[in-house]
């Protein structure tokens, strides 16, 4: 019997759940009707991740070519390549064969420190920002490219030095337009 | 042949076919809009939208996707059975509108068993979706028949008895005797004399059109679609109808026979009819969107153990009650 008497207890909460939803029924909708508005908070979206320039030259990234993205990367879709070290002209050759033979210091070439090729598979990445934490100048971030688009998966081997220069271009015809 | 055709009586039931015909599609088209606005509206999403104003016209354009898209019968299926089972379930949900009086005077046919005759062709869609489950040859659709059989069967019974015990208060099985004998005011009404027979009425009717939460013919999250797991286009759309029909008729024996039916404050007529039927309706589409499925066992020990047994002593104390006075 007190069994019983419980159970019809317990039917108050399908009253309960009744005013749950039929309160929700008349509230605002949360969901953002696309096409005519947008969400504004992109900043915390995760896209292909992109190079960041430098403060000197826009269309040169702040990257050292330090590699630890590359060696980080679980899934291994980063490819950085060095820059070489220019080939010293016979007059430069000359002269340093000159300074070695007064028993100076010889001030050789060294390669520039910013990347020759930084190509990125964005079909491997799982996006899990490893790359971004490590890179001890700041130079990857995740860009809010929420439309990228491809027709093959070849087309997704993305050339990052390339996209950051389109970037400054388009972004410097902005500047001009406006 | 033309003295049969040009009677008045003959031409009424013609008339009143079709209009039957149109009063269903037409709902089916509305409930449909409904049933999703309101399920959009208790998730916090506004629903199909984008098709005419505020989506108005989406039913529509479903409804000339499932008429366009192609039937085919599965492997192993039975031809005669998969086939005529949608047209049973549709065509004999028709009959159901004939007894139930919309108006003082709108009403296909009005028969002194206008009760018996609903109850009695409301049981041949199982047989549709009898014959939809076994006729599919797949696994989901022959459990899912299976179930529909196991709970329509047990929940026919107290839906009977506290429909019987209305009848024995107002002393007929006509529906529209029944709305004659309330008045316009809700006190007026069967649901304050038989509180309890509604309450069993309208849990038995959400069970008897496989409304969630007692949806397990067509459990979506473990039989995919039940019974109609196999069916595409319009042979689904039939299905479709059919249930919004048949929903459209629990809800208007309900009107009837506990709402005061047609009878209204002021202006007694359709309009009223409609407007609590609509609530009604609303109501089903409401605890859909909030309440879980019950399990198997729970569905028939709901049944079994609470609804017999009190639409059991609700019958009792009611005819001993109209006995004595």
């Amino acid at each position: 019997m007190k069994e019983y008497l419980k159970q019809i207890k317990n039917l108050w909460s399908l009253i309960v759940g009744l005013s749950i939803t039929g309160d929700n029924l008349f509230r605002r909708t949360v969901t953002v009707h696309y096409p005519r508005r947008q969400v504004d908070n992109l900043a915390s979206f995760r896209g292909p991740i992109e190079l960041l320039p430098s403060a000197k030259d826009p269309d040169i990234p702040k990257c050292i070519t330090c590699m630890m993205c590359m060696s980080t990367c679980p899934s291994g879709c980063i490819t950085v390549v060095k820059q070489k070290v220019p080939k010293a002209t016979p007059e430069e050759e000359q002269a340093m064969a000159e300074v070695e033979a007064r028993g100076e210091k010889v001030k050789k070439h060294t390669a520039p420190k910013n990347p020759a090729r930084f190509i990125y598979d964005f079909s491997l990445c799982s996006l899990c920002g490893l790359c971004v934490e490590v890179c001890p100048v700041n130079s990857i971030g995740f860009s809010s490219d929420v439309y990228m688009v491809v027709r093959q998966r070849s087309e997704l081997k993305l050339d990052l030095l390339a996209r950051l220069s389109a970037k400054t271009r388009t972004e410097g015809k902005m500047k001009e337009v406006a | 042949m033309l003295k049969i055709i040009l009677n008045p009586e003959f031409l009424h039931l013609i008339l009143a076919a079709v209009a039957v015909m149109a009063f269903v599609a037409a709902n089916g088209l509305v409930l449909v809009y409904m049933e999703r606005k309101i399920a959009g509206h208790i998730q916090r999403r506004p629903g199909p939208y984008e098709v005419g104003w505020h989506g108005i016209l989406q039913p529509i354009v479903d409804a000339g996707k499932l008429i366009g898209k192609q039937l085919f019968t599965p492997d192993g299926a039975d031809g005669l059975l998969y086939w005529l089972a949608p047209i049973v379930s549709f065509v004999w949900v028709l009959p159901l509108f004939i007894p139930i009086p919309f108006g003082p005077k709108l009403i296909a046919y009005n028969m002194d068993l206008g009760i018996v005759l609903i109850l009695a062709f409301a049981g041949v869609n199982l047989l549709a979706l009898c014959m939809a489950g076994w006729g599919s040859n797949n696994k989901w659709s022959l459990l899912g028949a299976a179930r529909a059989v196991a709970q329509s069967v047990a929940y026919e019974i107290p839906l009977l008895l506290s429909i019987v015990a209305v009848a024995f208060t107002s002393g007929s099985l006509s529906l529209g005797t029944a709305v004659q004998q309330q008045g316009g005011w809700p006190w007026q009404w069967n649901i304050m004399v038989q509180p309890l027979a509604f309450l069993i009425y309208f849990i038995c009717a959400l069970a008897e059109t496989n409304r969630a939460p007692f949806d397990l013919p067509e459990a979506e999250s473990e039989l995919t679609a039940g019974f109609h797991t196999e069916y595409s286009g319009m042979t689904f759309g039939l299905f479709f109808l059919a249930e919004y029909a048949n929903m459209i008729v629990v809800c208007a024996v309900a009107t009837a026979l506990f709402l005061g039916g047609w009878q209204g404050p002021v202006f007694p007529g359709v309009w009223w009819f409609l407007a609590k039927m609509y609530i009604l309706l609303f109501i089903m589409i409401w605890l859909r969107w909030t309440y879980p499925r019950v399990r198997f066992d729970q569905l028939l020990n709901i049944n079994w153990k609470w609804l017999l047994p009190l639409s059991l002593a609700n019958l009792v104390m009611t005819a001993l009650l109209t006995k004595l006075f």
